[in-house]
């Protein structure tokens, strides 16, 4: 059983790894931390948001200062998907931002008796409904444990 | 027990039997203090709580009478129809500016002070920090032979202190009297502006002490058996700078009030007391119950979101706002641990009723936005805080700007909600990315064109842009954080009454996005000029210059951050007379063209204390962006054409940030092109990637920068151990330890650092060059 944990990560009850949604990478146990199974870099701000005024002339541009910000950017390291983009402060340790109870989680599904893949949305109103199945079964191609975490 | 008489007794009593009192003893010590105390401030035991009160044993039974849920619902229509009602006579009659824009709220409350309903309108947190005053008045003036609480008396208060979202609110609370006894309050709540505080507005970016943040009334009993006493409403008037200001709400707020009043009158008469007060009470607890079991609907586990601050809108700093959620079957924890200390001469500093009445804010409005509007709603929520950070400022610390905290309240829990809430199959609201959380906006003050004195606000502040969802792109300049229906007002109307133009008023500002599959709604600028007025001045009152105020969510990118602009020494409207093709005006070409000669073309953060505005010098911002959703690469490539052809975006984002090939003169997409660029950025991503180990080992630091004034903790795994920056003497020195062990934080005046650092270069000038000046202090 995969619950949908994120847009693109899925926790897999049964081999309790959190997977890709999107190509089946196994980030790691789903117990800790999923950024440990991504790639990492460490973008300059200014490259993703671009100045408006000039910053040969001005120091305040529209641009973050890298002095004060950089993005890390994660990657799944099979299919390229940013999973996730955070701001921090230059050399603040990344945020263990998801930690789950997966006795807790399981205990709660199999009680449900139905499939997350089908149940879970993005919330009330039509168009909220969508399809958070996995991707790589419509495409075929991928199993669950075809990329394990160190593996790329 | 019950925090609205005196039978509390506070906690931290020794537990040594030989401190015990008797009772003849402890009457005779309360006495004592109560004949003597000094003044009476904001009570710990009433502030420092939030959890709703228990039942009192009148409303015991009442409730034991029976329970018709039908004729509940029936009752709380009522209400909520009058609160409605209410709500629309301030806004059609208030005087202040953030009246007209819906920056109010109306409420019901238990006779305990708990919100049992809010207006359907206007702000959560105006209301739903309401229950520190009332439960303040039932404590203090109740049995205050001086005071007393009668039919027709209503109170007045605006000190945070005591239970304000900030000081620029004033509040109108009335109790509900029946034989004798007080079963209920109505209460109305204004964004007045306006306070005193030593710069105009009300929100004072520039204020150092809590004396500088203006007007500060612990509640007080403004009204007396109907009557507004002019002794008080006098003192009132001539503690701000707009008096007719203070007279207008004061009786717009009674108005409100009665209209209320008026429908719970004919509600008891209908219904009878019991079944009046059973209600009220029956509603905040079945919130309360509702919030448990929508907790443990929630996956358990801890979702963490931390943000840095840049700004003490005098100089730029990194300050964190640290906040770990634990949900545990119906339990919930928010813990705000590793938060930054207060700074004591610095405006930014919230209250921690005024965080908690934001935290109440996002899950009224963003999480559960179908339960009703009240207090039980956060009351089984834990909150955790360190007293004495900024985001639980103590007594003495500067409150002026305290939104700079409190909203990074509302973003910690809106933010982490939708990784909270995603795996859940029953949702109550949309997976959505950050909303844009502040203020950018003109403050005013000054002369008008009328004559009058006034200190003010635009309306701007009400146009954030909306988080992505994650089915949509945001919506832009839709609504502030705090206000679902919040108006961004008619400029031509306000410039009736005030002396300045919005020369540009909502133009979408190019690349202003948080980019991703679903980008964030964009914010616009601003430009004004003054126009016709003895003395005038502008300020700005926000972070987020230099560090992105929110991110985005699931790969998608933050808002950009905001400069502010000015061309001082130039008269705009003397230069368009001359040739009308210069009112072309946009942030970017005159700051990169600068076309105006003369003109001294400045940009700064957007902490702007008042500054003079001589007539016709520019002032130029942009609103704020909200996140964006997911992964740009899974942009759907029309949407970004479209983008691109509104000049929403420029091409370079276009190409670069979203990976699509188009047709330059048809914006026709190239779809196989735009599939093999984007397969070649992720390529890309893949190469440029470090292994998650490896790059922490080469990222992280033991320490922020030395350069950078950095509070807070750094990391995670140990939060109660904080760094900060510390002037103890004239250079800047990081301290560490626990919050308790930290040295009170001040920082030294700018101006003043900057002539040290003048000085400096010039002794280092003249001794280069051999020149020989005798330098007296």
């Amino acid at each position: 059983m995969r619950v949908p944990m994120t847009e693109y990560l899925f926790i897999d009850l049964d081999t309790e790894r959190w997977i890709c949604r999107v190509c089946a990478h196994d980030f790691g146990d789903a117990r800790g931390n999923y950024k440990e199974g991504t790639l990492v870099h460490d973008r300059d701000p200014r490259e993703i948001h671009p100045p408006v005024i000039d910053p040969e002339k001005y120091e305040f541009t529209f641009s973050p200062d890298p002095a004060y910000c950089r993005i890390l950017e994660f990657y799944c390291p099979t299919c390229g998907t940013q999973i996730e983009a955070e701001y921090l402060p230059p050399g603040h340790p990344p945020t263990v931002d998801m930690l789950w109870d997966i006795d807790s989680l399981r205990e709660k599904w199999e009680a449900r008796g139905d499939d997350p893949e089908e149940v879970v949305n993005y919330g009330p109103g039509e168009n909220a409904v969508t399809d958070l199945s996995a991707r790589f079964d419509s495409v075929g191609g991928h199993s669950h444990s075809t990329h394990r975490e160190g593996e790329h | 027990m019950t925090l609205t008489t005196n039978e509390f007794v506070p906690t931290g009593a020794g537990d040594d039997d030989a401190q015990l009192l008797t009772d003849q003893e402890q009457q005779w010590v309360d006495k004592f203090m109560d004949e003597t105390t000094l003044f009476l401030g904001p009570d710990p035991a009433i502030m420092r709580h939030h959890q709703i009160m228990p039942r009192s044993e009148y409303e015991e039974e009442c409730i034991g009478q029976g329970i018709d849920p039908l004729e509940i619902d029936r009752i709380r229509k009522r209400l909520a129809g009058a609160l409605d009602e209410a709500f629309e006579m301030c806004e059609s009659m208030g005087a202040a500016p953030g009246a007209k824009w819906a920056d109010l709220s109306c409420a019901v409350y238990t006779a305990e002070g708990d919100v049992t309903y809010l207006s359907n309108r206007g702000v959560i947190a105006f209301s739903a920090v309401l229950h520190h005053p009332i439960r303040y008045i039932m404590k203090n003036w109740k049995d205050e032979p001086t005071v007393g609480i009668n039919e027709g008396d209503g109170f007045f208060h605006n000190d945070s202190r005591f239970g304000m979202v900030h000081n620029t609110d004033q509040s109108m609370l009335v109790p509900v009297i029946r034989g004798g006894h007080i079963i209920a309050w109505v209460g109305a709540t204004i964004h007045e502006g306006e306070n005193g505080a030593c710069e105009p507005g009300g929100m004072p970016s520039g204020s150092e002490t809590p004396f500088d943040d203006g007007l500060r009334a612990s509640p007080i009993k403004i009204v007396e058996k109907g009557h507004l006493r002019r002794d008080l409403l006098t003192f009132l008037q001539h503690s701000t700078r707009d008096p007719k200001l203070m007279l207008a709400d004061i009786k717009v707020k009674m108005g409100a009030v009665r209209r209320i009043m008026d429908t719970v009158d004919r509600l008891i008469d209908e219904v009878g007391q019991e079944t009046f007060v059973a209600s009220l009470r029956v509603t905040v607890e079945d919130v309360e119950t509702e919030v448990r079991r929508r907790i443990g609907e929630l996956p358990d586990g801890t979702v963490t979101f931390n943000q840095f601050v840049d700004s003490t809108l005098k100089e730029n700093i990194l300050i964190k706002f640290a906040c770990k959620i634990t949900i545990k079957g119906e339990r919930m924890i928010v813990d705000l641990t590793g938060t930054g200390p207060e700074i004591l001469n610095r405006a930014i500093n919230s209250p921690l009723a005024s965080t908690k009445s934001f935290m109440a804010q996002a899950i009224l409005s963003y999480w559960w936005p179908d339960l009703p509007r009240s207090t039980g709603a956060l009351s089984p929520i834990e909150v955790i805080t360190e007293e004495h950070s900024w985001a639980d400022a103590g007594y003495d610390a500067p409150v002026g700007q305290s939104l700079q905290a409190s909203f990074r309240g509302f973003s910690a829990l809106q933010t982490a909600f939708a990784k909270m809430q995603f795996s859940a199959p029953q949702k109550y609201s949309n997976v959505v990315a950050p909303w844009f959380n502040q203020i950018n906006d003109f403050l005013w003050g000054g002369t008008t064109q009328n004559g009058e004195q006034v200190g003010n606000l635009c309306a701007d502040l009400n146009g954030m842009g909306g988080g992505a969802k994650a089915f949509r792109d945001g919506e832009d300049a839709v609504a502030p954080l705090f206000c679902a229906m919040a108006d961004i007002g008619e400029q031509e109307v306000m410039e009736e009454e005030v002396p300045f133009l919005q020369l540009v008023s909502k133009r979408l500002v190019r690349d202003n996005q948080g980019f991703g599959k679903f980008r964030g709604g964009m914010g616009y600028e601003m430009i004004v000029a003054s126009r016709g007025t003895p003395s005038w001045g502008f300020m700005t009152v926000t972070s987020g210059s230099k560090f992105s105020s929110v991110p985005g969510m699931f790969g998608g990118y933050g808002c950009p951050v905001y400069p502010l602009a000015m061309v001082k020494g130039i008269n705009i409207y003397d230069i368009i007379r001359k040739d009308p093709s210069q009112f072309n005006l946009s942030m970017e070409r005159v700051m990169n063209e600068q076309p105006f000669e003369g003109g001294d073309y400045q940009s700064a953060h957007m902490g702007l204390q008042f500054d003079v505005a001589k007539e016709g010098e520019l002032y130029m911002i942009a609103q704020g962006a909200g996140g964006g959703y997911g992964d740009v690469l899974e942009r759907d490539p029309e949407l970004v054409v479209t983008d691109l052809e509104l000049d929403r975006i420029s091409a370079h984002t276009a190409r670069t940030m979203y990976g699509v090939v188009w047709e330059p003169e048809t914006y026709v997409v190239h779809g196989q092109a735009t599939i093999e660029l984007r397969a070649q950025m992720r390529r890309d991503r893949i190469s440029r990637g470090k292994p998650y180990k490896e790059f922490v080992a080469e990222f992280v630091s033991d320490e922020p920068p030395a350069d950078l004034l950095y509070f807070g903790s750094w990391g995670q795994d140990d939060d109660e151990e904080l760094l900060a920056t510390h002037w103890g003497g004239l250079e800047p020195e990081r301290v560490k330890g626990k919050l308790e062990d930290l040295p009170l934080i001040m920082i030294p005046d700018r101006r003043v650092l900057k002539i040290n650092r003048l000085e400096a270069r010039v002794r280092e000038l003249e001794e280069k060059y051999g020149e020989t000046v005798e330098h007296k202090s």
